[in-house]
């Protein structure tokens, strides 16, 4: 059968749709499906909240489209199906002397995924985002597969564009060379958020970021843990293979104490003038993605993630938003800090030059309004909210954060004037609206 | 000592979701292999991705099951290619029963795609083998073999005449040094079953190939994927027929 009724939801959990998905195996299957029935094509649904949701409609499941095609190590360009997990090709090109250009935090996202949300990696501040290395790529449309690339308007409407120009087919990667397949990593404990933005804005690593105590106050608000990593040849032994959570927590186990308790033993593991690690890619890369369905630790309600980018000038607003979430008491045990370079692949790109904050929440009533206070805060500092994982963000709000949303949607509801590929998301936010 | 001789395979029916599964885990052992199907552009899609995942050899050759033409290429090709020569089978249709109640002449093509087929291919693959000394082949049948039943009856039919030629076929490869592996999956998470109605303890087609190469390695006769099908399927054959001929399972 072509369609199933079911029900899902993105990584956070607390958003869910009932609807009917087709999960293709063949290219020629996608084609068929994308004339006969335009709908949004989804990857392994690692955005958080309702962007890959489609409620009471239809969605394609990119999860069997998932073969590399073609490889020409001259010009360092991989070809690959739209559902191909990053971490599959970590594990075949790492060896070969290869990786993808830009890698988010977690290898289970696919292709199509990290195209549809630009996404941005720990070297941000050298190379950009996921888009701006993509070749070209083709669109699986109503009248047959579209190839595009840069020189096409469609091309930047597509790169971050949440799948509003259609199910990504494949697409061509350019690939970073590297000296090896594993990771040189220096970890340092940082004793506040000054020293973090210091330490941030010096750094020379080719991957940086932050780990954050959020539940930290006082002279401590913002201490954590910066970690640099470089790679280079070197034998380790491989990654071990992932364990799962079997079942979904009780609601108290990332309550405040252990939260709290856990962070402070977080952060004094690493020694208090550091220490230099080896560790296979998919550890330094992936740390999560060890422990399969980590989302069940939040419980059956779920979790959010609050993630912000902020103009480097306007980087005291991180202090408030810290300080106001570690006095609230809603335990984070993940919190990131990260500097953030200008490139941007896309018209509905989320990075810009500044310094991104990221901070998990269990679901609770409490966190939604910390939220989106918490957004608000970014909006007035002009910064933006990644809308990979915005669950309480405002219609309103978005034409300050994405200036060139208008644009976007004239040029993909003209694609689209049907609206078969808005997700739940571009609803609930209004994003091609064109008033 | 020599080197490994390289290990050939034959997969037919290479489109199925559960072939893939198994091709990828033999490119990455570094298995040369041969494709067949009908669908040639998916197949040429696959057979790219195996190269990129370490097979020295991945090609696509045109294989249907119910065209005895499209077989002496094959046989011809995997003579040309040195080494241990092996098979798996994964062909079959299943048209649903309604369909062939209405229809009976759909049964002739179940019995060629699941039965007569891949049986004729393997019997002109057989000496092959036994030149050799060596090689293993996995014809993959299904639980639906086991006992005839009203949902399914005319492919059940057809799979369980290809598990009995596959316990023929054991039965006369054990004496040469080859080897023939039955393979009853239950339930997988294929695109036959996806949306289907009724579907429990689905297994993904990734655990399928994992068994499968676990039952290569260790010289298993015949295997249920996931196991625990080899009690549920003891348990559905136990039933006394007069009170399973009033059942609807």
């Amino acid at each position: 059968m072509t369609w199933k009724q079911t029900d899902y939801s993105g990584w956070g959990r607390y958003y869910t749709a009932s609807g009917q998905l087709a999960r293709p195996e063949r290219a020629s299957a996608l084609a068929r499906i994308a004339a006969e029935t335009p709908c949004p094509a989804i990857g392994q649904r690692r955005s958080y909240a309702d962007s890959c949701l489609n409620s009471d409609g239809r969605a394609i499941d990119t999860a069997r489209l998932d073969r590399f095609i073609g490889f020409d190590a001259e010009a360092g360009l991989l070809e690959v199906e739209s559902g191909v997990r990053l971490s599959d090709i970590v594990t075949h090109f790492a060896p070969k002397g290869w990786l993808p250009s830009v890698l988010p935090g977690t290898g289970f996202a696919t292709v199509g995924g990290a195209i549809g949300m630009d996404v941005h990696g720990k070297n941000h501040h050298h190379l950009g985002s996921f888009g701006q290395h993509v070749e070209s790529l083709t669109l699986a449309t109503p009248d047959g597969p579209r190839e595009i690339n840069a020189a096409d308007p469609l091309f930047s409407a597509t790169i971050g564009g949440m799948g509003q120009t259609g199910p990504i087919a494949s697409a061509k990667l350019r690939m970073l060379p590297v000296k090896g397949d594993v990771m040189m990593v220096t970890e340092r404990r940082i004793e506040g958020l000054d020293s973090y933005f210091t330490h941030l804005d010096e750094s020379q690593a080719t991957y940086t970021v932050g780990w954050i105590d959020a539940t930290a106050k006082g002279d401590a608000l913002g201490r954590g843990i910066l970690e640099e990593g470089e790679t280079g040849p070197g034998l380790v032994p491989p990654a071990k293979r992932g364990k799962r959570v079997p079942f979904n927590a009780p609601h108290f186990a990332l309550s405040g104490p252990i939260v709290r308790r856990f962070n402070a033993a977080y952060y004094r593991r690493i020694p208090l003038r550091g220490r230099t690690v080896v560790k296979p890619l998919e550890d330094y890369f992936f740390p999560l993605d060890k422990i399969h369905d980590w989302n069940r630790l939040y419980g059956k309600r779920g979790f959010h993630q609050f993630q912000c980018v902020v103009p480097l000038a306007e980087r005291e607003i991180l202090r408030d938003m810290l300080s106001r979430v570690s006095g609230a008491g809603l335990a984070s045990p993940l919190a990131v800090l990260k500097r953030m370079g200008p490139g941007r692949g896309g018209m509905m790109s989320f990075p810009m030059e500044g310094y991104t904050l990221a901070i998990d929440f269990p679901a609770r009533d409490e966190a939604a309004w910390m939220i989106r206070s918490l957004i608000a805060m970014a909006t007035e500092a002009q910064g933006r909210v990644y809308l990979a994982k915005d669950a309480f963000a405002a219609p309103e709000q978005m034409d300050a954060m994405y200036p060139e949303r208008a644009a976007w949607a004239g040029i993909v509801n003209a694609l689209d004037p049907e609206q078969s590929y808005a997700t739940d998301m571009i609803r609930r936010l209004s994003l091609r609206s064109q008033a | 000592m020599t080197e490994t001789a390289p290990q050939t395979w034959l997969i037919l029916g290479a489109t199925s979701s559960m072939a893939r599964a198994l091709a990828r885990k033999l490119a990455e052992q570094g298995a040369q292999l041969l494709l067949a199907g009908r669908d040639m552009d998916d197949l040429a899609a696959t057979a790219a991705d195996c190269r990129l995942r370490g097979a020295p050899l991945a090609e696509a050759v045109a294989f249907d099951a119910r065209d005895p033409g499209t077989f002496q290429p094959i046989l011809d090709r995997m003579s040309a290619l040195d080494g241990t020569p092996n098979a798996a089978v994964f062909v079959g249709s299943m048209p649903p029963q309604e369909e062939i109640d209405t229809d009976p002449s759909l049964i002739d093509g179940t019995v060629a795609d699941s039965f007569t087929g891949p049986a004729r291919l393997l019997h002109g693959l057989a000496p092959l083998l036994e030149e050799r000394g060596a090689g293993t082949i996995v014809g993959v049948s299904s639980v639906a073999g086991d006992r005839g039943r009203v949902g399914n009856y005319c492919y059940g039919a057809a799979k369980a005449g290809f598990t009995t030629y596959m316990s023929g076929l054991r039965n006369r490869l054990g004496r040469s040094g080859a080897h023939a592996i039955t393979v009853k999956p239950g339930f997988v998470d294929t695109a036959m079953t996806w949306g289907l109605e009724g579907m429990f303890l689905v297994a993904p087609p990734d655990a399928v190939a994992d068994s499968i190469l676990k039952a290569v390695a260790r010289k298993k006769n015949v295997i249920y994927t996931p196991f625990f099908w080899r009690y549920i399927m003891m348990i559905i054959r136990a039933v006394p027929e007069p009170i399973f001929r009033k059942m609807s399972i």
